[in-house]
């Protein structure tokens, strides 16, 4: 008995050593941290229970039966974050560049099975060279099947995806199907296609830094929804995301005990927005002063600036957060801005977490350049995605909410339960001064009159009370008492039932 | 008594005035710019009036402005406060026309007290020492070079008008007292409208010592002892403190007597300031009079008792005064901290903007203990460019110098301000720096300190103990209530641990934290114990703790795996990590921030008045390579290596953000 123990023990000892010290040695000297370290640092201390340490592959070509490394080049298995359930994988670089084999897809296959059947989000560690070249079309089969479970997963438990190294080729659709991609600075790369095929096939010369680095998956192809100093700081932040999200789509966001005073008073709100319509302000400010404790977790902070996305808690509970920023393009709504808030409103929707919206939007932002991409139908992203959400949706109007932008942004007519304005917002068509030129017309060449036009428009429409009026805006609040009202409207949402008719599923444009 | 005083004036001194003005019961007018709207001074003012655009060339110092803004308001004073119209004689004279009162003295005062050199001509007469300068005005660079010379360096070249810092230069041989003259002259002309300028000689290991006066219209004149002004940046006060701790009773005695004497042969009533510099002999030689309440008065009202603005608004009632020079009795010590709204660690440039967070310590009059904040700024409010960047005066006054210095030390560490850049990091440096604490300083005390510009303080290990200590036990609190987020695996919760390595300022301490209910103790691995009590809780941006007895203010942010802390004039990357996580931590590759050293950068939004080199020149250490202006100073930016100019990408007139690239090295 004494001796199996033993036999055990020496096992897993070998399977725990991956690649070897060597390979480890040369992972640390890239600043990267092994599969296990990783793990370590993502779960709670002594929390992770591993499946399947001694899978082994079962090829046999090209050698390949002299190396059976004991795991296969991925570790798997649940653990808690602050004791709550997730499964992971983490795949590992020093065992045969972490390349995907048949069996260790099947080990990731099979956790992520258990986590839909038991409701626990699915964090995936990304370090693999790509599909093990040595087992062929097995390796791609083994890859559509974990492809296929990402697709079914979605919308039914969170699934985040951190890359830690390289990601390329097939293997990038993986991690494109989850909900987050989180990225390494100067250690980790996706791309479809690498520098040398680029090379060949375009003459473009291009490094994988900037192909398919952080920088360029946060800042440009917005592939990326965030991107970390190292490993450990990725992981710390990872668990914090966690701490915002439900572990599955049948349960409520989580809660958790919280230190600030949901009437808390702003007054430095009242002057946030300048007297000059033409000012810009930072909406971030507002998200922080409304949040419990200040906390903000920022999604896409990098991309499409004209909109903010990302988390806040309001007495303890997780929000989701939409605001235009009128720092950059004057908070305009635009192809990406739209894609950005689109898919965030989704994820939120599809795990019920309320969304609060901060509007203060002149338009679409116009051009060749959008039209012939397409925002016709990247708009209607966002305002499908609105409209469909059956989430508690609290909006508060800051200053301008002009024309069809207004309407996408969680209006009343698209389901806005609450919508606040506060006494500087402009509900309108448009600007006092594009509207005049349109009514007026003749009158353009008598600067004197149409300086009158535009008054009389402004002090009948550049102000919250028209669409008060109408009902269209629940209530014209103090800003200095934003959080209490938007606490309390949430908390008045708390029991909300809402069912859209049935169907297979949307036709949303994609 | 009057019934309605105006004040023109804005930020601090205006509230300041209005304070004193309503416990008097008098009514008070506040005027108003564009900028100023939503300032606090016309918050708290009975009444206000707008009286033009931003800029103070068209509202705040224009005369007919202020002037229509009296009748309008039949206001039957006005206090002028600082800067501004507070020492021009023809806005004195557009009142005594109107008659109005002005809260200062007489038009013949100010004009004989206003200009420089007329100035010191009578003060000699009055038997006031004085230094030797060149007396006439000056026409041109080249005139200004043989005088600097003949006078012999180094010399100060100063704007006749001027005062504030703005318009002075110390040049220290030709190339720089012809460099000094053209941007005294052009500083003098926008901010003044006057452009005279004249040189006198620069003493060395000079102390800054100002005496208060106070005199009447019935012919008593007192002096309230002294200040001292040495803390000071390119001339700007920084740090001032009543009484000097460099004085002895003999030359406060002789030099208050000589102020009283100027005072007298001027005619001189209400408070004023007489500005004397003082060597290391304790030799005084007048520099200039300053007929209007100054900046930094509160030092002077700490230790006295007197409310200067009330004694100011009686006299100006025509009310003899009631002190006497042997009512004036020197109690304790006072502090005051200028807070600026400019950067430190960007050499002080100005910094504008959005107060997205204000929150003073609070005012504290006790026995021993007196915290005064006199300020013009509110969380929310904008510093706007077009003003002085000072924005608040803190002040502390204890019974002994050093108690008036640990005063000031808390109560700036309780002082919270974001959104712009600010200084107060580096007047904690000063309250801690041994020679601020010994009271061996001279005007060249920050130029020699803090040669290098300021970059932060290192603090000294036994302080950051303290800190690690009190952010240990802190990340517990906050690690213990992410514990608790609802979903958890019941029964299989995570244990929050009690062993952490606390990393700072390139330091490691491994910590084990004993909790009870009544706090935490921290042991350190060499077996020392810290124990921490305090009342915070995550999302307080201000901890309030006492370590093992000793209070300790930190200002926290957040920051992946730790803190952000602000304290003592350290900025603070804190890291509280279990073992495990901090050996991990230990692999990963520290990143160099990329090089600008071939760049140079604006350092502050501005706009660029001139470029001095061109594509292709050689540039030296220190040679001037262009100038930009904001907040109505210009600033020269120079080479800070040796180089040359591989391109230019902005030209005079451009108007730059904040680490836009001005020009680029080879």
């Amino acid at each position: 008995m004494k001796d199996i123990l033993q036999e055990l023990q020496e096992r897993r000892n070998t399977a725990r050593l991956g690649g070897g010290q060597a390979r480890i040695d040369a992972q640390h000297a890239k600043g990267k941290l092994t599969a296990r370290e990783r793990v370590e640092l993502l779960l709670d201390e002594d929390s992770f229970e591993e499946y399947d340490m001694f899978v082994t592959h079962r090829c046999t070509d090209f050698g390949m039966e002299a190396s059976k490394p004991r795991g296969d080049g991925v570790v798997t298995g649940w653990g808690t974050i602050n004791g709550r359930m997730v499964y992971v994988f983490s795949q590992d670089f020093t065992v045969l560049g972490g390349s995907v084999s048949e069996t260790h897809a099947a080990k990731i296959c099979k956790i992520m099975d258990m986590a839909v059947q038991n409701g626990a989000p699915v964090i995936g560690i990304n370090d693999s060279g790509g599909a093990r070249i040595q087992e062929g079309v097995s390796s791609l089969a083994a890859y559509g099947e974990v492809f296929k479970r990402n697709i079914l997963a979605s919308g039914v438990v969170p699934q985040i995806s951190l890359i830690m190294g390289p990601c390329a080729g097939g293997a990038v659709y993986s991690p494109a199907m989850t909900d987050f991609i989180f990225m390494v600075k100067d250690s980790s790369y996706m791309f479809v296609t690498g520098p040398d095929v680029v090379k060949t096939v375009t003459n473009e010369v291009v490094s994988a830094e900037e192909l398919g680095g952080a920088s360029t998956h946060t800042k440009k192809s917005s592939v990326a929804d965030g991107a970390f100093e190292n490993d450990v700081e990725a992981l710390s932040e990872v668990r914090r995301l966690v701490d915002f999200l439900p572990l599955n789509n049948r349960e409520k966001p989580p809660v958790r005990p919280f230190f600030d005073d949901p009437a808390r008073v702003e007054m430095s709100l009242d002057t946030l927005v300048p007297d000059n319509p033409n000012m810009p302000y930072d909406m971030k400010e507002l998200i922080l002063k409304v949040a419990d404790e200040g906390d903000f977790y920022e999604i896409q902070e990098d991309f499409a600036k004209n909109i903010i996305t990302g988390f806040i808690r309001l007495e303890g509970q997780s929000v989701g957060v939409v605001a235009n920023q009128p720092m950059v393009l004057a908070g305009c709504l635009d192809i990406d801005s739209s894609r950005k808030a689109a898919r965030f409103v989704r994820f939120c929707d599809a795990f019920e977490i309320p969304i609060l919206t901060l509007v203060d939007v002149p338009g679409f932002l116009p051009g060749t350049t959008q039209e012939y991409n397409g925002v016709i139908k990247h708009g209607a992203k966002l305002l499908f995605a609105y409209g469909e959400a059956t989430v508690p949706k609290v909006t508060v109007i800051t200053r301008k909410a002009y024309g069809g932008a207004y309407v996408v942004m969680a209006s009343k007519h698209l389901q806005g339960d609450i919508n606040y304005a506060w006494p500087t917002s402009e509900i309108a068509v448009m600007g006092a001064k594009g509207a005049t030129e349109i009514l007026y017309r003749s009158e353009l060449n008598d600067p004197e009159k149409i300086a009158g036009r535009v008054k009389d428009y402004e002090d009948r429409f550049a102000n919250p009370f028209v669409a008060a009026e109408r009902g269209f805006i629940d209530e014209v609040i103090q800003p200095h008492s934003t959080r209490r009202r938007v606490a309390r409207a949430f908390a008045a949402l708390r029991s909300k039932k809402l069912t859209n008719p049935w169907k297979k599923h949307d036709n949303i444009p994609l | 008594m009057f019934k309605k005083i105006l004040i023109a004036n804005r930020g601090e001194i205006a509230c300041r005035v209005i304070k004193t003005a309503r416990k008097m019961g008098i009514k008070t007018v506040a005027i108003y710019s564009d900028a100023d709207r939503q300032a606090l001074h016309v918050q708290m003012a009975d009444e206000a009036v707008h009286i033009g655009p931003a800029p103070a060339n068209q509202s705040y110092i224009v005369i007919d402005k202020v002037m229509e803004a009296i009748r309008q308001t039949g206001a039957e004073a006005v206090h002028p406060g600082y800067g501004f119209l507070s020492e021009n004689s023809k806005f004195a004279e557009a009142l005594a026309a109107a008659g109005v009162a002005f809260i200062g003295p007489p038009v013949g005062a100010i004009e004989k007290m206003g200009d420089k050199i007329t100035s010191k001509k009578i003060a000699a007469e009055a038997g006031v020492s004085t230094v030797p300068g060149y007396m006439g005005l000056i026409a041109d660079a080249d005139e200004a070079v043989k005088i600097s010379g003949e006078i012999g360096y180094p010399v100060m070249i100063k704007a006749s008008a001027g005062g504030g810092g703005k318009g002075m230069r110390i040049a220290w041989n030709d190339e720089e007292a012809r460099e000094g003259f053209q941007s005294s002259k052009n500083e003098a002309a926008s901010s003044f409208g006057d452009d005279r300028i004249f040189i006198e000689k620069f003493v060395t290991q000079p102390r800054h010592i100002e005496i208060q006066v106070l005199a009447d219209s019935h012919g008593n004149t007192i002096y309230l002892g002294e200040r001292e002004c040495s803390i000071q940046r390119r001339n700007q006060k920084v740090i001032e403190e009543a009484p000097s701790p460099f004085l002895d009773a003999a030359t406060r005695k002789a030099m208050g007597e000589q102020a009283c004497a100027l005072a007298a042969a001027v005619g001189y009533t209400s408070a004023g300031t007489v500005e004397f510099i003082v060597d290391g002999q304790r030799n005084f030689y007048f520099l200039e009079m300053n007929t209007r309440l100054q900046v930094e008065h509160p030092v002077t009202e700490l230790i006295t008792g007197v409310d200067l603005v009330e004694q100011m608004i009686r006299v100006a009632y025509g009310e003899a005064l009631a002190l006497k020079q042997a009512d004036i009795k020197l109690n304790g010590w006072a502090m005051e901290s200028r807070l600026y709204a400019e950067d430190p660690y960007r050499n002080f440039l100005p910094s504008i903007g959005r107060l997205t967070r204000y929150r003073p310590p609070a005012e504290v009059a006790e026995p021993g203990h007196v915290v005064r904040n006199d300020t013009g700024v509110y969380e929310g409010g904008e510093i706007s460019m077009y003003y002085d960047p000072m924005i608040a005066k803190l002040c502390t006054w204890g019974p002994t110098r050093s108690d008036a210095i640990e005063a000031m030390r808390n109560a700036l560490d309780g002082f919270e301000v974001e959104g712009i850049g600010h200084n107060l990091p580096f007047l904690s440096a000063v309250m801690d720096h041994p020679k601020f604490v010994a009271g061996t300083i001279t005007t060249a005390f920050i130029a020699e300190e803090f040669p290098e510009g300021f970059n932060g303080v290192a603090l000294p290990d036994d302080v950051l103990r303290r800190i690690a200590a009190s952010c240990a036990a802190m990340h517990r609190v906050a690690e213990i209530r992410r514990s608790r987020v609802s979903g958890r695996m019941d029964n299989h919760e995570r244990k929050v641990g009690s062993d952490w390595v606390v990393s700072l300022q390139g330091h490691r301490y491994p910590v084990t934290i004993k909790a009870d209910h009544g706090g935490s103790t921290v042991c350190f691995d060499d077996g020392s114990e810290l124990r921490v009590t305090s009342d915070w809780t995550p999302g307080d941006q201000l901890a309030t703790l006492d370590v093992s007895g000793e209070p300790l203010v930190l200002k926290v942010g957040k920051i992946s795996g730790g803190f952000r802390i602000r304290s003592r004039g350290a900025d603070l990357k804190v890291h509280v990590r279990t073992p495990r996580q901090a050996e991990l931590a230990g692999l990963m590759i520290e990143k160099t921030p990329p090089d600008t050293s071939k760049l140079l950068l604006c350092p502050m939004p501005g706009l660029i008045v001139k470029i001095n080199v061109e594509v292709g020149d050689e540039v030296q250490d220190g040679q001037a390579l262009c100038t930009v202006e904001a907040m109505k100073m210009e600033n020269i930016l120079r080479a800070e290596r040796k180089g040359v100019v591989a391109k230019i990408n902005a030209a005079p007139g451009d108007s730059l953000a904040v680490d836009a690239v001005i020009m680029e090295f080879e």
